[in-house]
């Protein structure tokens, strides 16, 4: 029986431990898995590593997490955002640490780690301050950076609808880095606003199949971060 | 010496009018955010831009009637945005594969120096209590075709922004093809910058006095 339905986030979340790396799906507010995030800052697990385009804004979702001083390191590309102050005062106190990495390194990373390749070459950030410390070769009189795929323990993803077999569409530009990060992670959660029963989702519509999603959990009203901030909402 | 701030040159507007005078019908383009996205107030007569933004969308349209917006339809930027007819939505892997690829037609970012060789800074400041932030600059410059950099020619201090070699932490190495600044548009060259044409109103002179490194007159 391939039913990956859960009952709720808390149980979707409940096996993540101290320590666990999580890719957490999402570009500023638009595919940020808000609920299942909730989830985990009540459930308690502590010196996380999170892998996410950027740092969270207002007190909510990643940037509550943060906040509840549960993430020792982050990796991303854009740590600064609109209403973004939970991650500077831990950066500055020096609790979280950053690695930072351009968005298409990122991307790449996380494509490369789900696809079984440990390393690609790249064109990107040769010469910066982002390439220290990194091997570089040349290519047709060009050259390159190598950079290592990246992978994790869970992944955190929000779709827009989701059969019982962890297929899943998205909804516009909340897709994002959400269908790579499925494939990159050992457990993949899913949280979707409808979950149907299989064969409701047009196969050829599928954006990521089954195989790269573990559990599936319907938040059928999910908050977006911009309503919560304005709403003076604070979660902890 | 002439003063930056006694100098009345191209507004914002205007620069980017000049600028999207210069992009081809059909061009796949990618805006920055700020001065770069004003281009699309601009498409001349007959042309149609495809718009990209770097977190999943081509064909991307304008913003939507205030309290329209969907949180989920966002651009790099993070502003509600609309997709036009023809529109499509990929993830973030499928997006830089567009940009890094080479795919897109045009690049048009803004900057905090650019040096006569073509070097982009425009990410960092690189004091060392500034926050890092990068975004996809870098991918941008090292994959897109043609990058263009829109900019104001001096700071609000009245320092060059075109120099010879950037002091502030580089977003790429010799990728800048051409500046269009508010007081020229100018071209980076094997031999340096070359004024291609001049604000009316702004002489050469001027624009050499407020440039850190040495111009060359247009092509006669």
């Amino acid at each position: 029986m391939n039913d990956k339905r859960v009952l709720n986030a808390a149980r979707a979340v409940a096996d993540i431990t101290d320590g666990s790396s999580i890719m957490v799906g999402g570009f500023g507010e638009a595919g940020s898995p808000i609920e299942l995030i909730h989830a985990l800052i009540d459930q308690g697990a502590t010196d996380l590593t999170v892998i996410s385009n950027n740092a969270g804004s207002g007190e909510v979702g990643l940037a509550a997490l943060l906040k509840a001083r549960r993430v020792s390191k982050v990796i991303c590309s854009f740590p600064k955002s609109i209403n973004s102050t939970v991650f500077p005062e831990l950066y500055e106190e020096g609790f979280t640490e950053l690695e930072l990495v351009p968005q298409g390194t990122l991307a790449e990373r996380i494509r490369a780690g789900g696809a079984g390749v440990p390393a690609f070459y790249t064109p990107t950030a040769v010469g910066t301050l982002l390439a220290e410390g990194k091997e570089i070769r040349e290519f047709n009189g060009r050259r390159y950076l190598l950079e290592m795929g990246l992978t994790a323990d869970f992944s955190l993803i929000k779709g827009h609808e989701a059969d019982s077999h962890g297929n899943v569409i998205y909804n516009k530009t909340a897709r994002n880095f959400a269908p790579i990060m499925a494939m990159a992670a050992n457990t993949t959660i899913v949280q979707a606003r409808k979950v149907v029963e299989p064969g409701v989702i047009d196969p050829e519509v599928v954006i990521t199949p089954g195989i790269f999603v573990d559990r599936v959990v319907e938040v059928s009203d999910p908050a977006h971060e911009s309503q919560l901030i304005a709403a003076g909402v604070t979660y902890q | 010496m002439t003063q930056y701030t006694d100098i009345s040159g191209w507004s914002r507007e205007q620069m980017a009018q000049r600028l999207a005078q210069d992009i081809p019908d059909g061009a796949y383009v990618n805006l920055g955010i700020g001065i770069p996205e004003l281009v699309t107030r601009f498409v001349p007569e007959g042309r149609e831009f495809i718009y990209h933004t770097e977190n999943g969308l081509l064909g991307m349209g304008p913003s939507p009637a205030e309290g329209d917006g969907d949180p989920e339809l966002i651009n790099a930027g993070k502003r509600h945005v609309t997709a036009n007819d023809g529109a499509a939505f990929f993830h973030h892997a499928d997006s830089f594969a567009m940009i890094r690829g080479g795919h897109l037609d045009l690049s048009v970012l803004g900057a905090m120096q650019v040096a006569q060789d073509g070097d982009l800074a425009n990410w960092s400041t690189g004091k060392p209590n500034a926050i890092p932030a990068v975004g996809g600059a870098m991918d941008l410059v090292a994959g897109v075709k043609q990058v263009f950099v829109i900019t104001q020619h001096c700071t609000k201090s009245g320092e060059p922004k075109l120099v010879e070699s950037c002091t502030f932490p580089l977003t790429g190495q010799n990728v800048v093809d051409r500046i269009y600044s508010d007081l020229a548009v100018i071209d980076v060259t094997p031999e340096g910058f070359r004024v291609v044409e001049l604000c009316p109103g702004v002489d050469f002179k001027t624009v050499q006095e407020l440039t850190g490194a040495p111009l060359l007159p247009a092509n006669q």
